[in-house]
């Protein structure tokens, strides 16, 4: 699909960051070689511990390791990290506000011949929901190595959202995601396009397509969906008055309920939620699911036409 | 161990602390009192005796660490807090009242000395196995300890854990069974039976230790037959075989009383009983 993918930046973030000074542990569950913590292993291996298939043990021996003072990341896949060990993070991690950083990656439909049962949808609902939890989705390869130091650098628990597959380049190298800020990534009057993770390069698209039809839109990256920087979406949508959020999830629980909630409260505008239709996932290769769940380009440009309708 | 524990000393903090725990299930409305007092003597011994710490500074480096993975026996910790002085004593009649410290099951964030929170059965294992990885990363001779009842064994993270030590050669850790043989539904046997706990941890690769868990002698020989088989590679079971409700009469081996708090007439029965053992203790003290 692009350049690289968000995962490649796990494994060799945590890497400069003890080689920075970051006491930093990871904890995996069988799948070090598609997380790429195995790049972590191999340089710091007295730093890594492989739990097996054990998700629930996975959370549990970070957060332990977390009370011991270090920055405890852990691996797996989203659909496992969250959905399996919901209860370790819920009432070990977050319950005990513990410095533990779930970074797992193979997220939302990219995921792609592994089918539904891998096509994890409902995650940033499940963390978003969590107290203390912060929740970031970076768009890019640069954005995940921001986002994985940002974790490190701040104390508690975080979700790291990373995916599997490779996406279009978004930020340069020197990027610095800031913990609840949202990035204006072009600017528009008539709507306003407020996407996480894959689905920043497609409301980018969308909007060169959208201004070839005369209509301007405004493009915000939402990489911190917890805590959301209502001050730039409130102020987007002041100026455009209607906004479709995009986001490779489920449209209930994600980027779209935590912006409509926001806006809902603040200052209530026509909204799109462009995003997986509360189904499962399937089978099929990420740029045929892509088209499938409608979450192109092209399906944002038809959201944001129904609203200037 | 540092010095000699005091046996006596044991015994009596244990008399002090089934007596805590009854008033202050009794005051509180409600909690979990069966559990409590099967586990007051295995908690007595590592506050006051086994383990190394600091209540004047709960968070001292050189401390062993204490997780209470049975955490619905919160208030046996909580009166070994309060009887070696993390906390004042005063916090113990506000058990499970709104604002108070004291929470029904423990909170890390609100209890000095309290290492991490627990209540939903099944996870200190694992929480235990990364404390000790801690630790050793960092050099530390301390250890860990790490009290479990018999029923969450049930849980099926307890036995990822539980490889998961082996494996990892986790040997500054020491977990204990409060093999009470009840739960909330009945017998262990009945509900979900744990079949042959010591063989069962044997067969994951850990060094198995049995003890009566109410006879402070038995414990504090397990406790330092365990001690010398730390640093050996492998993880360190003891399991205790107790009696749910210890220490009062009309509670010991009732699941009945696994989570429900004495009334007054019962509060009173089981006050005069635990009375009268500390009372014994002090005269032989």
């Amino acid at each position: 699909m692009g350049d690289k993918a968000t995962r490649a930046a796990f494994g060799e973030t945590l890497n400069d960051l003890v080689a920075d000074g970051f006491d930093i542990v990871a904890v995996e569950a069988d799948l070090s070689k598609s997380t790429t913590t195995a790049t972590f292993q191999e340089a710091n291996p007295e730093r890594f511990f492989n739990a097996g298939i054990a998700e629930a043990n996975m959370v549990g021996v970070a957060a332990g390791l977390a009370v011991a003072g270090k920055i405890a990341f852990t691996g797996s896949f989203a659909v496992f990290a969250t959905g399996r060990a919901y209860d370790q993070v819920r009432n070990t991690v977050c319950y005990s506000d513990l410095n533990v950083k779930l970074a797992p990656t193979h997220s939302g439909i990219t995921v792609g011949p592994d089918g539904g049962s891998h096509q994890m949808i409902e995650d940033i609902a499940l963390m978003r929901v969590l107290p203390g939890m912060r929740v970031l989705v970076p768009a890019d390869y640069n954005s995940a190595k921001s986002a994985l130091r940002l974790a490190a650098e701040a104390s508690g628990p975080f979700y790291i959202r990373l995916g599997r597959v490779g996406v279009p380049q978004v930020y340069a190298a020197d990027f610095k995601l800031e913990l609840g800020k949202a990035y204006v990534l072009r600017e528009g009057a008539d709507v306003t396009l407020a996407a996480c993770g894959v689905m920043v390069a497609e409301a980018l698209q969308a909007a060169e397509l959208l201004a070839v039809q005369g209509i301007s839109a405004e493009v915000i990256d939402v990489a911190s969906v917890k805590p959301l920087d209502v001050e730039t979406l409130v102020g987007s949508v002041r100026k455009t008055g209607r906004v479709v959020t995009c986001e490779e999830h489920s449209i209930i629980g994600g980027l779209g309920s935590a912006i409509a909630e926001l806006l809902g409260e603040a200052y209530p505008v026509p909204l799109r939620r462009v995003g997986v239709k509360d189904v499962f996932g399937t089978s099929g290769e990420p740029d045929e699911l892509m088209v499938y769940f409608g979450l192109t380009a092209l399906d944002i440009v038809t959201s944001a036409r129904e609203l200037l309708e | 161990m540092a010095n000699a524990p005091d046996v006596g000393l044991i015994r009596s903090m244990a008399a002090q602390m089934r007596l805590d725990v009854v008033e202050m299930i009794a005051k509180a409305g409600s909690g979990h009192p069966g559990g409590s007092l099967s586990a007051a003597d295995i908690v007595a011994a590592l506050y006051f005796g086994v383990m190394k710490h600091d209540p004047a500074d709960p968070s001292w480096e050189g401390r062993d660490r204490f997780v209470l993975s049975k955490g619905h026996a919160a208030p046996v910790l909580y009166a070994a807090l309060a009887e070696s002085g993390y906390i004042d004593r005063e916090h113990l009649g506000t058990l499970r009242k709104l604002g108070s410290i004291l929470q029904g099951h423990p909170d890390s964030k609100k209890v000095p000395g309290v290492e991490v929170s627990t209540g939903s059965l099944g996870q200190g294992l694992s929480i235990s196995n990364g404390i000790a990885l801690g630790l050793k990363l960092d050099r530390s001779a301390s250890r860990v300890f790490c009290l479990m009842g018999d029923g969450e064994l049930q849980e099926g993270q307890v036995w990822e854990a539980a490889m998961f030590a082996a494996h990892h050669g986790v040997d500054n850790l020491v977990a204990i069974v409060d093999h009470n043989g009840l739960q909330i539904d009945g017998a262990c046997s009945d509900v979900m039976c744990l079949g042959d706990v010591e063989a069962k941890f044997g067969a994951f690769g850990w060094r198995t230790i049995i003890a009566d868990g109410h006879d402070v002698e038995a414990l504090l020989r397990a406790f330092e037959a365990a001690e010398t088989a730390l640093g050996g590679g492998v993880p360190v079971v003891i399991v205790c075989s107790t009696v749910k409700g210890k220490g009062v009469s009309f509670m010991e081996g009732n699941a009945g009383w696994h989570g429900k708090a004495p009334n007054a007439d019962e509060t009173q029965r089981a006050v005069a009983e635990l009375t009268a053992v500390l009372e014994k203790e002090a005269a032989r003290g």
